[in-house]
């Protein structure tokens, strides 16, 4: 399983709001891909799955609050041909 | 020690749609993204509203048929903040920057915009500073440059929009920000309407200079 973590965004920066999913539990995932867009002050974010595979799993929704390093998404990495 | 400066292109679009000049900014975030040149786009907008992710809609103040009879857009945007008003008369720069050049710190980069905005005032003999904690430049108790950011794999985009000779009736169509705060302009410090060629000549000097990158010739 691999993690999508919310990473460090700055000095004194120690938590960010989740804006957005951009992918939803079950769906496959590109490790390109952004799959969320965090918002802290006056920036977003946008983090990318790291990994391909399918998100098996959200823990922090839309307008959820997480600290830097807090995991926000477990992907189930897949190999082999993209559909 | 001598640091080698980072080249820049600078691109003036003048007055432009702000959906065009969305579709530019990402363009430009695609091309930093596969290790092309960083850009400082230059512009204004015609009346539009923008709603950054953490916009209220309480803090727009009047309806979608008063808004469509002025001809004015309102558009859900992927930058940090609330709402804003761009129009023309406000110099908008919309940097494409790798912020893996300047430390990968959103607050940095955040309080570096406000610094251009600061000098870029001092320029003009206008005193202007941070205030108490929030995002953005003031003159007085008047807020006269709105900053909101958006950033991709630490390249940033959307940026910095500072009031010239902005028609600041408008701002009354929202509550900037969601802040009770009045707006100002540099025509309005001035009393006196400010030459935007020459603030757009002044701003790409201090942005070059601040955040130490080298005008490319294009």
């Amino acid at each position: 399983m691999k993690q999508v973590i919310l990473p460090e965004l700055g000095e004194g920066i120690e938590k960010a709001t989740v804006a957005c999913w951009h992918a939803a539990v079950g769906d496959r995932v590109a490790g390109d891909t952004d799959v969320v867009e965090l918002v802290t002050d006056k920036a977003t974010f946008s983090v990318p799955a790291e990994a391909s595979g399918i998100i098996k799993e959200i823990l922090v929704g839309e307008g959820g609050e997480a600290k830097v390093g807090e995991v926000l998404a477990i992907i189930e990495p897949q190999t082999g041909p993209q559909r | 020690m001598i640091q080698e400066m980072t080249i820049c292109h600078v691109k003036d679009l003048g007055l432009i749609d702000y959906e065009q000049a969305y579709v530019l900014q990402k363009q430009h975030v695609d091309e930093v993204l596969r290790g092309g040149p960083q850009t400082l786009l230059l512009c204004e907008h015609p009346p539009v509203l923008t709603l950054g992710r953490l916009a209220d809609g309480k803090n727009l103040l009047i309806g979608g048929e008063e808004l469509a009879r002025r001809g004015v857009g309102v558009h859900p945007i992927d930058r940090g903040g609330d709402i804003t008003l761009h129009a023309p008369g406000q110099l908008i720069v919309y940097p494409i920057l790798d912020l893996a050049h300047f430390g990968k710190d959103l607050r940095r980069y955040l309080r570096q915009l406000e610094q251009v905005a600061i000098d870029l005032l001092g320029d003009f003999d206008i005193v202007a500073n941070r205030f108490s904690g929030q995002t953005g430049v003031w003159v007085g108790p008047k807020k006269i440059a709105s900053i909101g950011i958006g950033v991709r794999r630490w390249i940033a985009f959307h940026g910095l929009a500072v009031n010239v000779n902005t028609d600041l009736e408008l701002f009354a169509m929202i509550r900037p920000c969601g802040l009770d705060v009045e707006m100002t302009s540099m025509a309005a410090v001035k009393k006196q309407e400010v030459c935007l060629q020459e603030v757009k000549e002044k701003m790409m000097g201090r942005f070059l200079k601040n955040f130490y990158l080298q005008r490319a010739r294009d």
